[in-house]
């Protein structure tokens, strides 16, 4: 049976007098991994910046753990387990690998085992070799796992996860797959933007379908991927 | 020159780096994690030595040791520190998404409440403070005697250097500090607390600034100047070293206390020129300081603060500025010659205060100086008309308007290579050193006192004729600039304004346009400097002062940043108050301090902008970019 851990209903949002979201609503159950598809400038990011607070809604219900949480600081959405890792990545470059995972440090909740600076140094062995190294000479890929990384450290119960493929080579794009699987696997659910098919059909069970900051279709990821005529209208560039 | 003389010159000049680097590091971390560039900072150090100077000589009558003196400086410090508490949960918290011009000004409200507060508790008289117990001697350096109270102060400086490099590196604070330096808004989303942060942050900075005040009690007596003196001092230190950069404070700390040390050898009288010129050079070859980044300057997201929808006026507003133009020549047939004497004042201020508008509100350069032009403006004048040259008013009117162009142009060069935070800072410091070269070159200068005897021509000695001399002058310079505003170069103004690089892609020579702007507000400063010299009959350096720039500045608060014309009611309003409250009570400062914070947090679109935004308003352009 599945249970929602996050819901959004009919969110709006905009930048000063440009309108970006038209009512957007999705869901997100415990444990699942969903990808929200569209093309640059169909609403993706603000949708993700929305529900957690860095964008104020002008309108609609964000509900994350049984709570409504729409016009909350960031930082008390976060601390009620919700993690965002942005598409810009945001690395504090002055910070060591070790330092930018203090920052995300947060005591963990229910039963499940905290995340430890040595168990993401497992699933991203990269960075256990540069912990000490500053965040500044890393590369792109790197810089990504780090990203997640530190809002693992945060032990959340689902993720907000902002274009994880973009701008990497394709050997790190693997990397970021097994990621996403490795975080589902620990019951993390997570909600991706991307705008490539393949890697939202590796990792996802499900896909929305947004354009023009309204979500136009919705359905498993095998589904999307027969259906031509979405993928034609919303999808190809 | 004798080598054990220099060195004794080099170690009180890193006495008073130490001491400079204390303040100066308070600031700078509070700085980097708030973006706010507090004035208030050199209050907490005035603070922290009247308070030492209170409580250390009570400790030391208890018992007298070295410990107990240090006992009293710390606990100053603990106590300034919580006074940086409470100024964070009551004022900082409501401004750090206001524009930074805001955020200046109501620091500075918290200044001259401040100042109030401390002549009403301490009174006027500087008080001296006891010497610390153990180190009331000097030591033999090189066969000269050396104060040891000195010696010690040297060591301090590293002290708190090392021990904010653990605090910022061993602590889940620190580390926090330094990531909310370079973005907080991606801490908050990673579940801080920015708000407690922010408030412990505070408490950090105003002991440090307080440290540095409570040390200073032997060498020098608790004065109700030394907030000020200071502020500028620890600016110009956090600006060299790069705007949050500890570090960069230190250096910078130490360059500019060897060149005090031996600048006072060689140019006794423009020691404080020098430190500015420092400033000057260093921002040219590194914009953002000795350490610091440029993302510290531009990573605000908080639309400029200008006139936005410009139009042209309408029938009603014609009326209006009809009626403001005939009240303005009626003024003396129906006032006495004091009233007479004020409306002068409020014509010459409104149009200084239109010309800063004019950097504001259509440039986007936020000028904390512009006393600067209007002071260069009045000493061309004054001192044409006293000096040896014994020019006629006639004249030194038409040459007052170019000293202040061509200070403007001078300055200007350089200002408008940098942005934001650094960009206000530089005109701040610029106008400090006209001040300092006013005050310091006594011989032509009259240094503190000024000159006296600068009247109008026989023919405009009259109150009534000088003031129809004021009122055709300023008129007429705010036609044109007003007729500037509403011409191809005004808009090409706004558009860099909003967006600097998108008016560079699209071939406008930003850099050119804005030193251009610069001068031209300079020019329009000058003239109202001359003509204010006339009606006052005499110059002196607080025409240059910090102070009267932050008059200005409220002045265009008060009438209403968005507006063309507000500035004009601004003026008016702030200079008939001003005039009618300041002899009534003992405590204007602390009423225009708490006016100045209430208009940033209540008004912030002053009154012009108040009665504008009851009109059905056109939508303003967004001014953030979307990304999706």
């Amino acid at each position: 049976m599945t249970l929602p851990i996050l819901t959004v209903e009919a969110l709006r949002a905009s930048y000063g007098l440009a309108e970006v979201l038209f009512g957007v609503g999705l869901t997100l159950n415990r444990g699942e991994v969903v990808a929200l598809m569209g093309r640059n400038g169909a609403g993706k990011s603000t949708t993700l910046k929305a529900i957690m607070g860095l964008v104020p809604a002008s309108a609609g219900v964000v509900t994350f753990a049984d709570t409504p949480v729409t016009g909350w600081e960031p930082f008390r959405i976060a601390r009620l387990g919700l993690g965002y890792v942005p598409e810009e990545r945001r690395i504090f470059t002055d910070l060591t690998v070790y330092e930018n995972l203090e920052v995300g440090r947060r005591q963990a909740r229910g039963e499940r085992p905290a995340w430890t600076p040595e168990k993401l140094f497992s699933i991203f062995p990269n960075l256990a070799e540069m912990r000490g190294r500053r965040a500044s000479a890393m590369s792109g890929g790197e810089q990504q796992m780090l990203t997640i990384a530190r809002t693992l450290m945060g032990n959340p119960a689902a993720v907000l996860l902002d274009e994880p493929s973009e701008g990497l080579a394709p050997v790190i794009v693997e990397q970021m797959a097994e990621a996403v699987l490795r975080m589902k696997r620990e019951g993390i659910a997570v909600l991706l933007s991307e705008q490539n098919l393949y890697f939202a059909s590796t990792v996802s069970d499900r896909a929305y379908v947004i354009e023009k900051g309204a979500i136009r279709y919705e359905g498993t990821t095998a589904e999307l991927e027969e259906n031509d005529e979405i993928r034609e209208a919303y999808l190809t560039v | 020159m004798d080598p054990s003389f220099l060195v004794l010159q080099s170690l009180s000049g890193l006495a008073s780096a130490s001491s400079l680097f204390v303040i100066a590091s308070g600031l700078t971390l509070v700085f980097g994690v708030t973006r706010i560039v507090n004035f208030a900072h050199g209050s907490f150090y005035m603070l922290g030595a009247y308070l030492a100077v209170t409580l250390v000589p009570r400790l030391l009558d208890l018992s007298y040791s070295p410990w107990t003196f240090f006992l009293g400086v710390i606990l100053s410090a603990v106590l300034v520190g919580l006074v940086g508490v409470a100024i964070e949960v009551l004022l900082l918290r409501r401004i750090y998404r206001v524009p930074e011009l805001f955020q200046l000004l109501a620091t500075f409200g918290i200044v001259l409440i401040v100042q109030d507060v401390v002549l009403k508790v301490w009174g006027p008289v500087d008080i001296p403070g006891p010497r610390a117990p153990g180190l009331r001697h000097g030591v033999e350096i090189l066969g000269q005697r050396f104060p040891s109270y000195e010696l010690l102060l040297i060591g301090v400086g590293p002290l708190v250097l090392g021990l904010l490099w653990l605090v910022m590196h061993r602590t889940r604070f620190g580390v926090l500090v330094r990531a909310a330096t370079q973005d907080r808004e991606m801490v908050g989303a990673l579940g801080v607390n920015q708000a407690r942060l922010f408030t412990t942050t505070l408490f950090l900075g105003a002991f440090l600034a307080g440290l540095g005040g409570a040390l200073q009690i032997p060498r020098l007596p608790a004065n109700s100047h030394m907030d000020l003196s200071i502020i500028t001092d620890a600016f110009v230190v956090t600006v060299i070293g790069g705007m949050g950069s500890v570090t960069g404070a230190f250096l910078a700390a130490l360059v500019i206390g060897q060149l005090q040390a031996f600048g006072i050898l060689i140019f006794p009288k423009v020691t404080l020129v020098l430190v500015f010129l420092l400033m000057a050079v260093v921002l040219v070859v590194k914009p953002w300081g000795l350490l610091g980044k440029p993302d510290a300057a531009a990573s605000r997201t908080v639309a400029p603060e200008g006139i936005l929808g410009l139009r042209r006026f309408r029938p009603p507003e014609r009326i209006l500025a009809g009626l403001a133009v005939l009240l303005v020549l009626v003024v003396p047939l129906i006032a006495d010659a004091y009233k007479v004497k004020v409306a002068t004042e409020i014509l010459v201020f409104a149009l200084a205060a239109f010309s800063l508008q004019f950097l504001v509100g259509v440039g986007g350069l936020v000028s904390f100086g512009h006393a600067a032009y209007f002071g260069i403006g009045a000493y061309a004048a004054g001192l044409l008309v006293t000096g040896p040259f014994k020019a006629p008013m006639e004249l030194a009117l038409a040459l007052a308007p170019l000293a202040g162009a061509a200070g403007a142009a001078l300055f200007g060069f350089f200002i408008v290579r940098l942005s934001g935070i650094y960009l206000a800072m530089l005109t701040l410091a610029f106008a400090q050193i006209v001040y300092a070269v006013c005050f310091q070159w006594v011989e032509v200068t009259g240094g503190d006192n000024g000159v006296v005897g600068v009247w109008p021509a026989a023919w405009a000695a009259s109150r009534g004729t000088y003031y129809y001399v004021v009122a055709a002058v300023v008129l007429a310079a705010i036609v044109a600039l007003r007729r500037v505003i509403h011409a191809p170069f005004g808009y090409t103004l706004r558009a860099a304004r909003d967006s600097a690089t998108r008016a560079d892609a699209i071939g406008i020579d930003v850099r050119t346009h804005r030193w251009l702007g610069f001068t031209l507000a300079g020019a329009a400063a000058g003239l109202a400097g001359g003509l204010y010299a006339f009606s006052k009959g005499s110059i002196d350096p607080t025409m240059i002062s910090i102070p009267q720039s932050v008059d200005f500045l409220a002045m265009i608060l008060v009438g209403g940043i968005q507006t063309v014309m507000g500035p004009l009611v601004g003026a008016g309003v702030f200079h008939a108050l001003k005039d009618v409250f300041m002899p009534l009570t003992e405590f204007w400062r602390l009423a225009l301090g708490a006016t100045i914070i209430a208009m940033v947090l209540l008004f912030p679109r002053g009154i012009a902008g108040a009665t504008l935004s009851l009109r059905p308003r056109r939508p303003a352009p967004a001014s953030v970019e979307a990304s999706a």
